[in-house]
Order: C-alpha cells, then sequence, then structure tokens
C-alpha cells in the first residue's frame, strides 16, 4: 500500500515537473515579444498538428526507422556478443576492430549509405543500425567476460558444463551490462534514423523539419522534434519494461 | 572414523606466467582424516588457495600426488566437494533460496528434496524467513551463511573453506567461528577451513598446518589437544597461548606483541 502511494506520488512529480516546464514555456514567450518564427508557444505548437503535414504518416516512418534500427542492433549486437564469448579466437581476431569502429563518428557514414544504397526508409534503418549496435554490443560482451572468475571456479568443482555456465551465470550476470548499453542505445537510434532523414528521404519526421524549415514554420519544427522525442520515449519505456521483466528489481547497479 | 580421507603428498606446484615459472607450492605434505577439522594458515600469497583448489580439481599441480577418499568411504569429485570462498559470491538476479539451490541444479539432484534441505539447511545457518530476500538485503555474515548454506546443499563429504570470515568484523567473526562448530558437529563433514588468523586456527581446528611462504612449504602440523566443544573462553587458556605462539614463532615473529596481519604483510614482500 504505502509502496504503491510512493510511486504514485513519484510519477505524479514526473507529471508534474513537465507540465511546468511547458507552462513556463507557454508563459514566457507570451509575455516577452519573442516573434513566432523564432520561439513559437506551447499553444502554437500543439496548434501545427492541425496543418496538413502528414504527421501520422511521417512519425510512423520515424518510428519503424528508429524501431527496425534499434531492433536489428539489438539482435546483430547479442549474438555477435555471444559468439565473442563461444569463441574466444573470434574475439581475439576481431574485438579490437569493433572497439576501432566504434571510434567512427557513424553519422558520417550516412552519405556513404546513400550512395550504396540510395535512399529511403531501408538506408535510415541501417544508419540508426550502425550508430547504435556497437554499445550493445560492447557492453553485453564486458558483461559476459565480467563473470567473478571465483564464482566460474565454485561451479567448476561441481563440474559444471560449459552450457550450464552460460545459463546460470555468465548470461544472467551480463543482463544488466546489456542494459546499460540498451539505454545509450535507444538515443543513439533515433538521432541516426533522423541524420539519415535529414541527408536524404522524402519521409520521416527529420524530413518534415527540413520542408517546414523552407516556410518558416517554426512551430511545425517544435512539433516534430516533440514527436521525435516522443518516439524515443516509447522505445525507452520499453527497454525499462523488458529490464523489469528479465532483471527485475535487483542487480541494477552497472 | 580415524582412516584418512586426503593425503597429500609432496605436492608441487608451479604457474608459468610470462615465460616465467614460478613455484608457488613445494613439499606440502599432509593427511586429513575423515571427519576432521583441519585448519590451513599461512601468510598472504603462500599458497592456500592454490592447494585447495588443486584439492577441488580446479587447478592442476606439477609434483606429488593427492589422493582423496579410500575404499570405504569413496569420493565422487563431482558431487562430494562443497566450496566457500573469502566473498559469499552469490548470484545476486536469485533470492538466497535459488542461491542455495545452485549446485543442487548444476547436479541435477531432485528438485523437491533439494528444496526440503536448503530449508532445512537455511534453518542450520539461522536464516530460515530470509528465503525469499535478495543477497543485497543481507549483512555479510548472512551473505556468507548463505554460502555455506550452498556448500551443504548436495550433501558433499569434503568442505573446503577459503579464508570464509576474512571479510568479517572480529565480534561477526567470532559467532560464525562458535556456529561453523555447530555445523560441523551436526553435519559432521570433512572440513579444510584455510585462515589467516591464528587464533581462529586455532579455535576451530583439531590440527593446525602451518605454512611458510615462497614457496608455500609446511612448517608444522600441530595436533590441538583442546577438548571439542571448544568455548571462547578457551582463548585465554595458557595451552591456547603456547599453540599461537609456537604458529607465530613458526612465521618468523618470535614476539607475540605482533598483530597477525603485520605477519602477512612482512611476508609478503621478499
Ligand atoms: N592463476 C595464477 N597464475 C599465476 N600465479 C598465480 C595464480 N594463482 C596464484 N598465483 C600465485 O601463487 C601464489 C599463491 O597464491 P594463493 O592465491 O594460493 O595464495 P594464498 O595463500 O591463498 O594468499 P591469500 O592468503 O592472500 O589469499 C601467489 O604468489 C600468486 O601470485
Ligand atoms: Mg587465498
Amino acid at each position: 500500500m504505502n509502496e504503491i502511494s510512493k510511486q504514485a506520488r513519484r510519477y505524479g512529480m514526473i507529471v508534474l515537473v513537465h507540465l511546468g516546464v511547458v507552462i513556463l514555456w507557454q508563459l514566457g514567450v507570451s509575455i516577452s515579444n519573442i516573434p513566432d518564427y523564432v520561439m513559437p508557444s506551447a499553444g502554437a505548437t500543439l496548434l501545427s498538428l492541425g496543418e496538413d503535414y502528414g504527421w501520422v504518416h511521417n512519425t510512423y516512418v520515424t518510428a519503424v526507422e528508429v524501431f527496425g534500427g534499434y531492433g536489428l542492433a539489438v539482435v546483430v549486437g547479442v549474438s555477435m556478443a555471444l559468439i565473442f564469448s563461444w569463441f574466444r579466437i573470434i574475439e581475439t581476431l576481431f574485438m579490437p576492430l569493433m572497439i576501432s569502429l566504434n571510434m567512427i563518428p557513424k553519422v558520417a557514414l550516412g552519405p556513404l549509405f546513400i550512395v550504396w544504397l540510395s535512399y529511403g526508409v531501408s538506408t535510415n534503418i541501417l544508419v540508426a543500425f550502425s550508430i547504435c549496435f556497437l554499445p550493445i554490443l560492447l557492453t553485453m560482451e564486458r558483461g559476459l567476460r565480467e563473470a567473478d572468475p571465483d564464482l566460474i571456479d565454485l561451479v567448476r568443482t561441481l563440474r559444471a558444463s560449459r552450457w550450464q555456465i552460460f545459463t546460470k551465470i555468465q548470461f544472467p550476470g551480463s543482463l544488466p551490462y546489456l542494459f546499460s548499453g540498451m539505454k545509450v542505445a535507444v538515443v543513439l537510434a533515433v538521432a541516426g534514423a533522423i541524420v539519415g532523414e535529414f541527408i536524404a528521404s522524402e519521409e520521416g519526421l527529420g524530413y518534415l523539419m527540413l520542408q517546414v524549415q523552407v516556410t518558416l514554420d517554426t512551430a511545425a519544427m517544435f512539433m516534430a522534434v516533440l514527436l521525435i522525442t516522443l518516439v524515443g520515449v516509447v522505445l525507452y519505456g520499453l527497454v525499462l519494461l523488458l529490464e523489469y521483466l528479465l532483471v527485475g528489481q535487483t542487480a541494477k547497479e552497472v | 572414523m580415524s582412516e584418512s580421507f586426503i593425503q597429500l603428498s609432496d605436492l608441487r606446484k608451479t604457474f608459468k606466467s610470462r615465460g616465467e615459472e614460478f613455484l608457488a607450492v613445494s613439499e606440502v605434505t599432509f593427511d586429513v582424516k575423515a571427519g576432521e577439522l583441519v585448519s590451513v594458515v599461512g601468510p598472504s600469497g603462500c599458497g592456500k588457495t592454490t592447494i585447495l583448489k588443486i584439492l577441488a580439481g580446479i587447478h592442476t599441480y606439477e609434483g606429488g600426488s593427492v589422493n582423496i577418499g579410500s575404499q570405504t568411504n569413496p569420493f565422487d569429485p563431482s558431487k562430494d566437494i562443497g566450496m566457500v570462498f573469502q566473498q559469499p559470491l552469490l548470484l545476486k538476479w536469485r533470492k538466497i533460496l535459488g542461491n542455495v539451490l545452485l549446485p543442487a541444479e548444476i547436479l541435477g539432484l531432485p528438485r523437491k528434496e533439494s528444496l526440503d534441505r536448503a530449508r532445512y539447511l537455511l534453518e542450520m545457518v539461522g536464516l530460515q524467513g530470509f528465503e525469499d530476500k535478495y543477497p543485497h538485503e543481507l549483512s555479510g555474515g548472512m551473505q556468507q551463511r548463505t554460502a555455506i548454506a550452498r556448500a551443504l546443499i548436495h550433501d558433499p563429504k569434503l568442505v573446503l573453506m577459503d579464508e570464509p570470515f576474512g571479510a568479517l568484523d572480529a565480534l561477526t567473526r567470532e559467532k560464525m567461528n562458535l556456529e561453523l562448530l555447530r555445523i560441523w558437529k551436526e553435519s559432521r563433514k570433512t572440513i579444510l577451513f584455510v585462515t589467516h588468523g591464528i587464533q581462529e586456527a586455532v579455535f576451530l581446528g583439531s590440527r593446525v598446518i602451518v605454512l611458510t611462504c615462497g614457496p608455500a612449504r609446511m612448517a608444522d602440523n600441530i595436533t590441538i589437544d583442546l577438548p571439542y566443544p571448544r568455548l571462547l573462553e578457551m582463548k585465554t587458556h595458557d595451552e591456547f597461548g603456547k599453540y599461537t605462539r609456537l604458529i607465530y614463532k613458526h612465521l618468523g615473529m618470535e614476539d607475540s606483541e605482533g598483530s597477525p596481519s603485520a605477519i602477512t604483510e612482512a611476508c609478503r614482500i621478499d
């Protein structure tokens, strides 16, 4: 009971703080004389949803790119980490390469992808993927490696099989690491998809931003940013939910 | 009761690191009888853990022989070892009960019996009611008791303890010593107890094996002629002091005023 009311108060606070910012925004803009095309008010931003900018479609496209790139990154990142931990030789050969690749500013690859693949949703999925899969791979790989050697020794005294060591110790132990990487990757995936849309595309919220920029419809630009953020927040929420289901409230200290 | 269960003779172990051979254990010979509680003391880095890991089958060794078990008391290396380390090493994503059950799962023991036994063991180590807590909700001493219950879940014949109470404060440590003696009396296991604490070694063991460092060599194998049950007040007895002084002397500290930790450090530098 107490626990529930504590939770309710916490979420109440979060909503209040956000509402407060919106109100301050509205008040600030209406009191000062900042022109609308520089800083639209909260109300004007909301009203821009009435314009015929294909909001639903563009948001959908961006969401597909973000979720697609992110999902792909999780699958590929986790699989590669598993392969690395099972076959040490592959890890020795390729891990340094992965760390070098991680240093490339992936955003700079966007134009190349477009040369290779022409533009479109799948290219943007690839840009989002390439920017966010390395953090997932690297954290998961670290988590699998980090298993306490004494703990491994302990189960080896019981002649535990490699599979048992993996399923009972290494894999569950790596999940908190994986989720810390997955949380970082959410923001990156969103950035990747938008950059892809900026470089070349004919749909999506990033594309829409460039369109309305030309007509100086700043309110619509604000709305686009809010919707992009919303896509990220929804994804982040899903990751938190998954973390809660798989890791629970324990072992969340990484 | 009095046949030997462990026979180590002339044990020799080298580690190779960066092309160099490092002699960690040399000429270690001792016996442990079935049901005996034997302490092993020695300075830090002298090879105590290494010896335990050799007994547990985790490390190989280069010379000498290791025999565990006998015709009348056979030993199955996969099922008959329980191990407790200096840290509790609990799985933080598992509740206490699940942690205790880990060895049973690995060995594929029947679920129902294991559960009953886990509950019984948790009661024995004084943790009834904590089955559904997570490790981080328990104190260090309670976590270590969980580790002891885990080491006993598969009813091993031999329990290897590597400084299990090293991380605890002095008071908790004395309490745990008494509890260990009680658990030992109830379960009648053969226990090899590694420690830095000279007092602890004498208080617990029916014998104390003293190792000196670089490489680990046997300095002595002292029979402690104090009756069980051991009581804390025995630590003030003359006899008790005689044993601890003897061990201090073996470790190169003639003057018994030095603290055990000072000895530990002195030997590590070499
Ligand atoms: N895996 C290893 N590779 C190389 N050297 C090792 C390894 N394990 C232990 N050693 C060396 O062997 C020696 C004995 O180590 P060990 O861990 O057995 O000491 P210990 O007596 O348990 O010390 P402590 O009381 O500090 O735990 C040390 O000098 C250590 O550096
Ligand atoms: Mg040790």
